[in-house]
């Protein structure tokens, strides 16, 4: 969690200096939606998330320097700087490419399930997505498939209440979306999204059912991010006081860090993550500010396989 | 000694070898199993390979073209039948933002070998929504290969060839050729994509085209020839890869092109073959470039207005007589 939140914000550092370019989407307030589900999976277990994924990409295991490389637009980013912040990939951790079309990966996620069905591998695959994708016809197409062929999908809908400026009460009917999934007759949960402990075992149950072979499970996970849905985002559409709040008293990195206090685990203990991230972020950035850019002439590579 | 198939038969004999040959291979779409299909390309696959490989999709081709884009990026060759082109809107995003760009956007660590298998065109009155010509808009979006076969022979080898690639390809049916028949040897080989054919050999014009509107153009080249109009007829198979090679030297020889298809003709395909054989014969051309192809209007149900709207040998004809300046 610690990780994906500082390495956010030096991407924001590095956006305001004119290094990182396009729309830099963070999920800052979020972390624990992925720190939680990454816990429950396997290296072959497989990941497409979406634009607002470094940190679940970061969770299930991805390079800090191929993602800060990436960022940069370097030929050591994860996806040789052609792909930028919404598409990191790292197919050697089961992440498939993220996608920045809004509910665009629920039909992909399907098919990569019903793969591994039909391999007869008990690999799961886990879809990342917001709110305001389940208003997108592909989320209902898919989890109707999903449903018919019984794939070990793991839908997790990180319902952040608001579709990029509009508050959910203004684009669906719903106030708990997981409704939607029980529509296709999918087993749903809704969990605390800000709390990692309850969305690791939300995901390790719907893990083992689709281990077991009883198909896809959808997870409604309640969270919020406190910063804007971009960078340069005015804010203008959501009280003040109400992020506020959730920054302060509901943040899902103090309070995970809180409970560990309780436990045992010591405040040196803390810091000392801490101080390894820091570690990992200044090599990291270092990495990608010292890479090359790619050579002109790979412009044409990727685009049709040899 | 010749061995006659329908385009039909042809296209599942290639379904069935392509199985047989890989188990990888599964095909979706809607009413593709017990009923076979509705133009019946793949009947009886269901009962001969399983529900497992022959899949009956619901009505939902965002749903199931997207999910071949995650069967082939996790090692499956799946094959999307849209029964329509017309449907390819409907599935737009899966093809065009997702299978197309997966290679590119994670710099080479995934692919998308999947085949969309459809058809289109009209001549049957089945209206604006049923009847669109639409390769150009494939042909604009780097990342996919496209074929157009015309015959039998080539349906059964570009299908065989679409299921051998490495990235997403569309092979595009035409609703009225199904039963055309015509000679299709046995074992008959993959045919490599970006090798047009020369159907006929002329000196006086080159009449390049694809798909149905092909048989417009031999027909035509019959009828010139009655004339005394030599044509020379290409057909190109497939536009993605383009074999320009073969229509550059064509043209250098007749000094003369006609591009005929029935697509629309406002930024149509033809639209990109003339700008190439214009920046590539310039000097060698003795009329501008004619272009044969649909009217710019929606295809119209009533039978008069929809063959007013289409390409026809007749209007082949006119083109290539009007680059030979001849009435």
């Amino acid at each position: 969690m610690h990780l994906a939140r500082e390495f956010e914000r030096r991407c924001e550092a590095l956006f305001q200096q004119g290094l990182v370019r396009g729309s830099l989407h963070m999920c800052i307030g979020q972390e624990a939606t992925a720190a939680g589900a990454a816990l429950a999976l396997r290296d072959d277990d497989l990941l497409i998330t979406n634009y607002r994924g470094h940190g679940h990409a970061l969770a299930k295991g991805i390079s800090p320097r191929a993602a800060m490389a990436e960022m940069l637009g370097k030929v050591t980013g994860c996806c040789k700087g052609k792909g930028g912040s919404m598409h990191w990939t790292d197919v050697s951790k089961g992440i498939l490419p993220a996608n920045a079309i809004v509910g665009g990966g629920f039909p992909t996620i399907v098919g990569a399930t019903l793969a591994a069905k039909m391999d007869k591998l008990d690999r799961v695959g886990v879809l990342f997505f917001g709110d305001g994708a389940t208003n997108q016809g592909t989320a209902h197409e898919a989890m109707n498939l999903a449903a018919i062929w019984k794939v070990p999908s793991i839908f997790i809908c990180e319902n952040n209440l608001y579709s990029e400026m509009t508050p959910i009460s203004k684009t669906t009917p719903n106030k708990d979306l997981a409704e939607r999934a029980l529509a296709y007759r999918i087993p749903a949960v809704i969990v605390d999204g800000n709390d990692v402990e309850a969305m690791n075992d939300a995901v390790c149950n719907a893990v083992q059912r689709g281990r077991r072979g009883d198909g896809p499970t959808f997870i409604e996970a309640k969270t919020y991010r406190t910063v804007g849905h971009m960078i340069g985002d005015s804010q203008i559409y959501r009280p003040k006081d109400e992020v506020e709040l959730w920054r302060t008293e509901r943040d899902p990195i103090t309070l995970c860090a809180s409970k560990l206090l309780t436990r045992g685990v010591t405040a040196a203990e803390l810091s000392a993550i801490e101080h390894d991230v820091t570690a990992i972020l200044d090599d990291a950035v270092q990495f990608a500010k010292e890479s090359p850019y790619p050579e002109l002439d790979e412009v044409f590579e990727d685009v049709y396989g040899k | 000694m010749i061995r006659e198939l329908t385009y039909s038969q042809a296209l599942r004999e290639a379904l069935t070898e392509e199985m047989e040959r890989d188990a990888n291979i599964i095909l979706m779409g809607e009413d593709i199993g017990v009923y076979g299909g509705v133009f019946k390309v793949t009947d009886g696959l269901m009962a001969k390979f399983g529900e497992q490989r022959v899949i009956e999709t619901p009505i939902s081709e965002s749903g199931f073209v997207g999910a071949a884009v995650g069967l082939a990026m996790c090692g499956k060759r799946p094959m999307a039948e849209l029964m329509f082109m017309d449907f390819a809107w409907v599935a737009a995003d899966q093809i065009f933002n997702q299978a197309t760009k997966m290679r590119q956007m994670s710099g080479g660590q995934v692919s998308v070998p999947m085949v969309i298998r459809t058809q289109q065109g009209g001549g049957r009155g089945n209206a604006a929504q049923h009847s669109q010509c639409l390769e150009a808009h494939f042909a604009h979006i780097p990342g996919i290969k496209i074929a157009l076969p015309a015959t039998p022979h080539d349906a059964k080898g570009l299908l065989k060839q679409a299921f051998r690639e490495q990235d997403p390809v569309v092979v595009i049916e035409h609703k009225l050729l199904y039963n055309t028949k015509g000679d299709v040897p046995e074992n008959l080989a993959p045919i490599p994509f970006g090798v047009a054919e020369i159907k006929r050999s002329g000196s006086d014009v080159t009449i390049i085209s694809y798909s149905r509107t092909l048989l417009h153009a031999l027909e035509a080249a019959d009828s010139l020839a009655k004339s005394g109009i030599s044509a020379e007829v290409i057909d190109l198979r497939t536009i993605m890869p383009l074999d320009m090679e073969t229509v550059v030297k064509s043209v250098r020889k007749t000094n003369r092109a006609v591009v005929a298809h029935e697509a629309h003709r406002n930024a149509g395909f033809g639209a990109e073959l003339a700008a190439r054989i214009t920046e590539q014969c310039f000097g060698w051309l003795d009329a501008p470039v004619e272009r044969v192809a649909a009217l710019d209007v929606p295809i119209a149900y009533s039978q008069p207005l929809e063959a007013h709207t289409l390409p026809s040998p007749e209007k082949i004809i006119a083109a290539a007589k009007k680059v030979m300046y001849k009435n």
